[in-house]
């Protein structure tokens, strides 16, 4: 029984989690019984192979770009408490959060930190830029072998340019979060999570 | 200390003799004297109470126990691709194209449909068996008694009965089947073999308390036919043999599973073969074909998902029984999991771990409907035929259908999955583009 050991996740920490996050109580003790389920290993932590083995996620086309989001650079092995703040992006936008004052730190399912993580998803080397070839390589990802160098190489410099307003052939994330401007970014970026 | 030998011994001896009269002798004449009816009315009855303690336990501050059916996470976004990635301007690709398949990868983290399949159903109200409620805490004094005494009549009472039986009934069906098999062939070793057979699985049944309901038998497979059922655990076999016999074919195992399988191939022409090897795979095919053009043999038993799927789905059924023609006859087969959990998760579990679980459990309840029999259509091919069938059991059993190999319990996604996603996202590309590429440069150029 996987769930055996949300036992072992203390008062603490799931309060910890909960003002971290914004999840519930009860969604943290049910993602934890999904993340100890998926802990193949049961040492705690998952690694990219615990996710490799979801089927759905496998046959993702971005699925090695979204299971590279939840390891910080260099790690090999995220906990709990990492595999919830990657999740939290996902979380939706409540309405008392809206009106929210804006003392605090921004939540991690804000807006601009949900455009921020799918700008990560195109930034390979993580230089806070998007180049054209970086764009390519992401667009390789979603299209397999169906579409050719040169059809995929004009998708990505039309895509580039008329999102480009400096004019250096790459996008910043001020240039990102402009073309996407009017995009429903709180609705599609996030999951329905059960209370 | 010899007074305590001749007592322990004399205890024995009445137990065995208790065990033959009660219970070996009469299954193994088919009656029933309505012992295990009793028992499980006293049972349902225990639970019903149960539920609702809990329930009045439930409104005082005990919010981690579950009594919704919702156990879920998530609700799935269900629109497809297509509706989904739209443009505000007529272009072929946004840089918000990846949201689909990031919220799409998300969900499946959080919740997906395939692996918890393969793990042990969730449950609605808690059963009384401490391994299935996790976050078992204390509720009330009464409902504390009653688990203790479930606890002392499942381990001191129930278990040593039913392993008394389970060794009589093993051991039965190994020397018997080993005996029958010494016969030449002839008509009387195929009607002893079916005695020895459905005898040793009537006890075995009574080992596991095991009450089985059976549906339409009119429809019971007939002779010459391919029998076809959704696979939760080995002792489907059991079940379905307790009401008529049948030639198997499944994987070959190791340790007692293995020595019951080479014993009982001996009387009755089952086939059992390697999963993994092509040239074992070949060889059923044939010996599923000479079959099926002899009436005369029994109906083959096939459970086409080829791995036990924790009993609230159907997956993929192998198109190889599909394509030999003949007629197919569906069993549904459905476990009451309030009484205990029947999936075999053979990567947890050996099968004596296995089998003591189920045995220290309530009892074995389920249900079996004999599906009409159904034909290849014409036009149809053996995948199509397959899915068809899967779909009845399916609606039959009250199980979802997944379109899913259960061979993922073991090996990787194909490729092919992803190439197919892959296609459809360039199909709306190069869609979008066609139209896309002349709008876009009349505007901007």
């Amino acid at each position: 029984m996987g769930s055996r050991a949300s036992t072992l996740l203390r008062d603490e920490e799931i309060e910890e989690i909960k003002k971290e996050t914004g999840f519930s109580h009860s969604q943290i003790t049910r993602l934890y019984s999904r993340f100890t389920s998926l802990d193949k290993g049961e040492n705690g932590t998952l690694s990219r192979e615990d996710f490799q083995r979801i089927p759905e996620l496998a046959i993702n086309p971005l699925g090695d770009r979204i299971i590279n989001a939840f390891f910080p650079e260099g790690e090999d092995q995220v906990n709990f408490r990492g595999f919830m703040r990657t999740l939290a992006h996902f979380r939706p936008i409540e309405d008392n959060e809206k009106s929210k004052d804006q003392n605090g730190p921004e939540p991690l399912n804000s807006r601009s930190n949900k455009l921020h993580f799918a700008f990560r998803l195109y930034d390979l080397d993580k230089d806070d830029k998007i180049s054209r070839d970086e764009l390519l390589q992401v667009l390789r990802m979603m299209v397999g072998v169906n579409i050719s160098d040169e059809q995929l190489g004009s998708i990505a410099d039309r895509t580039i340019q008329e999102a480009d307003q400096d004019g250096d052939s790459a996008i910043s994330f001020a240039e990102f979060v402009k073309v996407l401007e009017k995009v429903d970014v709180e609705q599609k970026m996030s999951i329905r999570f059960l209370h | 200390m010899e007074d305590v030998w001749s007592l322990l011994l004399r205890a024995g001896a009445v137990w065995v003799v208790l065990v033959f009269t009660l219970i070996v002798l009469p299954s193994a004449l088919g009656v029933s004297l309505g012992i295990s009816e009793a028992y499980l009315w006293v049972l349902v009855k225990t639970l019903e109470w149960a539920t609702i303690r809990i329930e009045k336990g439930v409104k005082k501050p005990q919010p981690q126990i579950k009594t919704s059916a919702t156990n879920g996470i998530i609700e799935r976004d269900e629109t497809p691709m297509e509706k989904e990635i739209v443009h505000l301007h007529q272009v072929d690709f946004e840089f918000s194209d990846i949201f689909y398949f990031c919220r799409k990868g998300f969900e499946a983290i959080v919740e997906d449909e395939v692996t918890q399949r393969f793990s042990s159903e969730e449950l609605v109200s808690w059963n009384l068996l401490t391994r299935t409620n996790v976050n078992f805490h204390y509720i009330s004094l009464r409902l504390t008694i009653v688990w203790v005494i479930g606890v002392i009549v499942r381990y001191c009472f129930l278990l040593p009965l039913r392993i008394t039986l389970a060794a009589i009934g093993i051991t039965s069906m190994i020397v018997g089947t080993t005996i029958v098999g010494q016969l030449p062939n002839s008509s009387v070793k195929n009607y002893l073999s079916e005695v020895v057979h459905l005898t040793c699985s009537r006890i075995l049944v009574r080992a596991l308390s095991g009450t089985i309901h059976y549906h339409n038998k009119e429809n019971k497979p007939q002779k010459g036919g391919i029998c076809v059922a959704n696979h939760t655990s080995p002792i489907d076999a059991i079940i379905l043999t307790n009401d008529g016999c049948y030639a198997m074919v499944g994987q070959v195992h190791g340790g007692l599973m293995g020595i019951i399988q080479r014993a009982t191939v001996r009387a009755c022409p089952h086939v059992w073969f390697e999963r993994s090897e092509i040239k074992d795979r070949h060889l059923v095919t044939k010996r599923l074909r000479e079959h099926v053009a002899d009436k005369n043999k029994l109906p083959i038993l096939i459970f086409p998902e080829g791995t036990c799927i924790n009993n609230t789905s159907v997956m993929m059924f192998k198109k190889g029984s599909f394509e030999i023609g003949g007629t197919i006859y569906p069993v549904a087969i459905k476990y009451d999991p309030q009484f205990g959990d029947a999936f075999w998760n053979s990567s947890k579990y050996n099968i004596v771990s296995y089998l003591l679980r189920i045995m220290t459990s309530w009892a074995i309840v389920c249900n079996v409907w004999y599906l009409p029999p159904m034909v290849r259509q014409e036009g149809e091919d053996a995948v199509q035929f397959a899915n068809r069938v899967r779909s009845a059991i399916a609606r039959q059993g009250g199980l979802t259908e997944l379109p899913w190999d259960g061979g993922l319990k073991r090996a990787k996604v194909k490729d092919t999955f992803k190439e197919e996603q892959q296609k459809n996202f360039s199909k709306m590309l190069v869609r979008n583009g066609s139209v896309g590429s002349l709008s876009a440069g009349t505007e901007s150029d």
